[in-house]
């Protein structure tokens, strides 16, 4: 069956799928330090997703006013609600400062104080004096399009060292070892057709998220969960996956994200009754309380009959106040946004707006080295060889159940930074990469094959909608048990409706049928693992609100879901411990307490 | 038999036309580009038949409304569906703009959609932009400065700062490069206003130490002054910026410093 497929090789030191600002970070450090690396991606590098990142990138700079980064990692513990490894934390906040410094010399154009330093604006959840002061400038921003900012200029910087780009090709599955390691990737270039087959020392898993899984999220249509997917297939498990990230500003209707930077600046919500209800809430923090905090505030305001609109569905979020001069210099891109998506002139009238889908928490269980786990009974710390993940499609973990605003850019520029750190201490060049035989990544190829052939009833639009309807309304803001075991039953049907799909494209050359499906496949994967992580756990804790059991439970639940996915898809979970340790003794490990913002 | 000694992908024939389904009341139709390559065929305008009732607002709406329910084989760039990734470029009702933002009530009558103009086609709108891509590159487009950067961030005026407003938003979707008659036919050595603009994104930089170098890189009778001022790249841009006034800002520093 191959041999109609043509297959070219091509051997590297390290493969990095992905250029998001994670793949782009990771593969600037890789070669700068001399590893031959390629960077497979199905769209060109500043297409991907990271470009729509808005509100900024944490880091205690302290330009605005005091702050340190002993204060972030505080602020970051208790967003997480507890279930982040603090030794990761301390990591990505210890290395934040030095990493926006580094950016910011690559030549990324932050905005400025009068002084001329970074510009930084306060973000829900960061606060000053171990979460006892006022919330303090943190984020530090290039206008409201940091990603756009961050994203350019590492890819200028992967030009300037010469790196090596596989653009437009789609990554279609791990090639593993019998001995468990990973050897490489297959791949598909979407441009002329062919195969190819890369084999390395290191594959490195950079694709972002799934934000796709569900009907409305304020992800891009690409983020679709593919390495998510490609690792569960080759039998390893994906961490955490119920914690789903509702963002509160999705534009109502489109899923356009506002950024809680607008809300930094000074923005804030209202009900029907005109009223700032976050105050009710969140009394010290108010609108800048954690996102699942608020997400749930807004959630509860309409169910009791407080939204606005013609259908009382929606909450209406101000920035008029803050004067067409602030909106223009420091959120021109979501003003442009508001106006294109909901007709708003925000400098005159509020956004409409609904907590929408916004990040995955979860994702491939790694340690702060970037490398990839294959946990068992006796050691949940087991690596799998030859696998390294990072960005929103890993889980370090430094997000836990609740990822705090501006520190998934942080996390992508710190555990690439990581990862290519990593892998030139753990790559020898000159140790040969053992070369393929007759199958290797057949199995990838019968799978393209079997769906490029697929001659069933349902078309992959109306599978992914399915899909998408069922975690809208079974993995929403509030769970309850009743709802999620449906949601367990009705994703389970929705899966078997892989094997009867359509596909009608039968081309290899820009299929985009074939990739859909594809995509389709890795989030149902990751919707699988999500709802049976859901229904499993039976605590409330960050994103994951379950009405039935309305309280944090550590004693029995502060440990990290894994989640595995069979061939017939059956999912199989299991549990690991949560590190309850810090990296160095500098600080100290910060002990579970109550949530209060 | 008449032969043709137009490239393959020129002349486009007429092509199939998928109805609305029955009960549709408020049908728009889409005149869509398409192209094969797995089929030695001129290029196809296909009619789809949209019901604008369960539509949503833009044009990538619409173009994924057809792939889901109508005809999965249209093939055509997107992600971000904000208009920030630059993938959806292409030619709308005569302009070159990004499909994801392009609002449907702008368009009067049938929507006429092609791909990026005067780019090699690989597959129904999707062109194949490696030109542009590779003339990026060429002009070196990462900061240069041998002053060591200190412990911290170098410092920047927010004045200085400023000069690089409408400049770094670019969002590399070649709006502007593909609808300047000077980048058809020169398209090869004339670096386009896309690029242009980003070689002014660093010249103006005031952490970047090249000025001089890279305005030396850009004196040539072919890569800066094919531009005659003629402002479609301006006029087309879909994020407002105005590459016709960085060329313009370029060539007076080019002879400043004569
Ligand atoms: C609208 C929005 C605003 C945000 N704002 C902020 C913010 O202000 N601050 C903050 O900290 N975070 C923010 N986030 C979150 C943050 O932007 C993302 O989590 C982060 O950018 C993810 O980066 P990444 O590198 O992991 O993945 P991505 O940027 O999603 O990149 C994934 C890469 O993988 C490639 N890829 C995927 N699948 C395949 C495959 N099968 N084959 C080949 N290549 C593949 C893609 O081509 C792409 O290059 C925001 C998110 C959204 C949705
Ligand atoms: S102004 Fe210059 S770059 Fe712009 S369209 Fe005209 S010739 Fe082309
Ligand atoms: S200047 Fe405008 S039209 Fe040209 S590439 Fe940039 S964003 Fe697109
Ligand atoms: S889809 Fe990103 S610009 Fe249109």
């Amino acid at each position: 069956m191959t041999e109609n497929y043509e297959i070219i090789d091509h051997v590297h030191d390290v493969i990095v799928v992905g250029a998001g600002g994670a793949g782009l970070r990771a593969t600037l450090g890789m070669t700068a330090a001399g590893l031959d690396t390629a960077c497979i991606t199905k769209v060109f590098p500043t297409r991907s997703h990271t470009v729509a990142a808005q509100g900024g990138v944490g880091a205690a700079l302290g330009n605005m006013q005091e702050d340190s980064w002993q204060w972030h990692m505080f602020d970051t513990v208790k967003g997480a609600d507890w279930l982040g490894d603090q030794d990761a934390i301390e990591y990505m906040c210890r290395e934040a400062v030095p990493a926006i410094y580094e950016l910011e010399h690559f030549g990324v154009p932050f905005s400025r104080t009068e002084e001329g330093k970074i510009y930084q604006r306060p973000f829900g959840g960061h606060m000053s004096d171990f979460g006892e002061g006022a919330p303090v400038g943190r984020a530090a921003a290039a206008a409201d399009r940091t990603g756009h900012a961050i994203l350019h200029t590492l890819y200028q910087q992967c030009l300037k060292h010469n790196a090596e780009f596989y653009i437009e090709y789609f990554a279609i599955d791990l090639i593993m070892d019998d001995d468990g390691s990973c050897r490489g990737v297959m791949a598909w270039n979407l441009a002329d057709g062919t195969i190819h087959r890369f084999l390395g020392h290191q594959t490195v898993m950079a694709t972002g998220g799934y934000g796709r899984s569900y009907f409305s999220c304020t992800s891009a249509h690409t983020c679709t969960g593919d390495g998510n997917g490609m690792v569960l297939r080759a039998g390893l498990p994906m961490q955490d996956m119920e914690f789903v990230q509702f963002h509160p500003t999705g534009i109502y209707g489109s899923g356009c994200l506002i950024t809680e930077g607008a809300r930094g600046e000074g923005g804030y919500l209202t009900n029907s009754e005109g009223e700032a209800f976050m105050e009710r809430y969140a009394p010290s923090a108010k609108d800048l309380a954690s996102r699942d905090v608020v997400s749930r505030s807004m959630t509860v305001e309409i169910r009791e009959n407080r939204g606005v609109g013609a259908d009382n569905d929606h909450i209406y979020l101000h920035l008029e106040h803050l004067g067409a001069e602030v909106l223009h210099k420091q959120l021109p891109g979501i003003t442009e946004t508001a106006k294109i998506f909901s007709g708003v002139d925000a400098t005159k009238e509020p956004i409409p707006v609904l907590p929408t889908v916004h990040y995955n928490m979860g994702g491939i269980p790694t340690n702060y080295h970037g490398e990839a786990l294959r946990p068992t009974a006796d050691d949940p710390e087991a690596i799998c060889p030859g696998l390294m993940a990072i960005g929103e499609a890993a889980c370090v973990s430094v997000h836990g159940a609740n990822r705090l605003g501006t520190n998934s850019l942080l996390d992508i520029v710190v555990f690439g930074r990581a990862a290519a750190i990593r892998a030139s201490e753990t790559v020898d060049k000159n140790k040969t990469v053992k070369p393929a035989d007759g199958n290797t990544g057949e199995a990838a190829i019968a799978r393209l094959d079997k769906l490029r052939h697929a001659k069933g009833g349902q078309s992959t639009a109306d599978v992914r909608l399915g899909m998408q309807r069922i975690m809208q309304n079974n993995a929403a803001v509030f769970r309850t048990s009743e709802v999620l075991k449906e949601g367990v039953s009705l994703i389970d049907d929705a899966a078997k409706n892989l094997s009867d799909l359509n596909v009608a494209d039968q081309s290899l050359i820009w299929n985009s049928d074939l990739v859909e499906t594809l995509e389709l496949e890795n989030l149902m994967a990751c919707a699988k693992a999500t709802m049976h992580g859901a229904e499993a756990r039976h605590e409330s804790r960050g994103a994951h609100a379950h009405e039935d059991y309305p309280d944090r439970d550590d004693e029995n639940w502060m440990k990290h879901t894994l989640a595995s996915v069979d061939d017939d898809w059956n999912v199989k979970l299991d549990y690991r411990p949560v590190h309850e340790y810090t990296l160095t003794d500098e600080v100290e490990y910060i002990t579970p307490r109550a949530r209060v913002y | 038999m008449v032969e043709f000694n137009l490239p393959k992908n020129s002349r486009v024939v007429k092509g199939q036309t998928h109805k609305a389904p029955d009960g549709a009341t408020n049908i728009k139709k889409f005149k869509v580009y398409r192209y094969d390559p797995d089929q030695d065929k001129n290029p196809q305008l296909d009619t789809y038949e949209v019901d604008m009732d369960s539509c949503g607002p833009m044009v990538l709406d619409a173009l994924i409304k057809i792939k889901n329910e109508m005809d999965p084989t249209l093939t055509f760039r997107r992600s971000c569906r904000e208009g920030v990734c630059g993938s959806c470029a292409m030619n709308v009702d005569g302009t070159n703009t990004l499909a994801c933002t392009k609002d449907l009530a702008e368009i009067k009558g049938d929507a006429a959609i092609y791909p990026l103009p005067h780019m090699p086609v690989i597959k129904d709108l999707v062109p194949d932009l490696s030109t542009p891509y590779a003339q990026y590159t060429s002009i070196q487009p990462w900061v240069k400065a041998d002053t060591p950067a200190p412990g911290t961030e170098r410092l920047q005026s927010p004045e200085d700062r400023e000069k690089l407003d409408g400049l770094w938003e670019c969002v590399l979707c070649f709006c502007c490069s593909t609808s300047c008659p000077s980048y058809w036919w020169n398209g090869d050595r004339y670096l386009g206003p896309a690029i242009l603009l980003q070689a002014y994104r660093w010249i103006v930089d005031s952490r970047d130490e090249r000025t001089g170098e890279r305005l030396d890189d850009l004196e040539d009778p072919f890569k800066l002054y094919r531009c005659h001022t003629i402002m479609n790249c301006t006029n087309t841009c879909p994020k407002s910026l105005n590459p016709g006034l960085a060329i313009a800002e370029t060539k007076k520093l080019m002879v400043e410093r004569m």
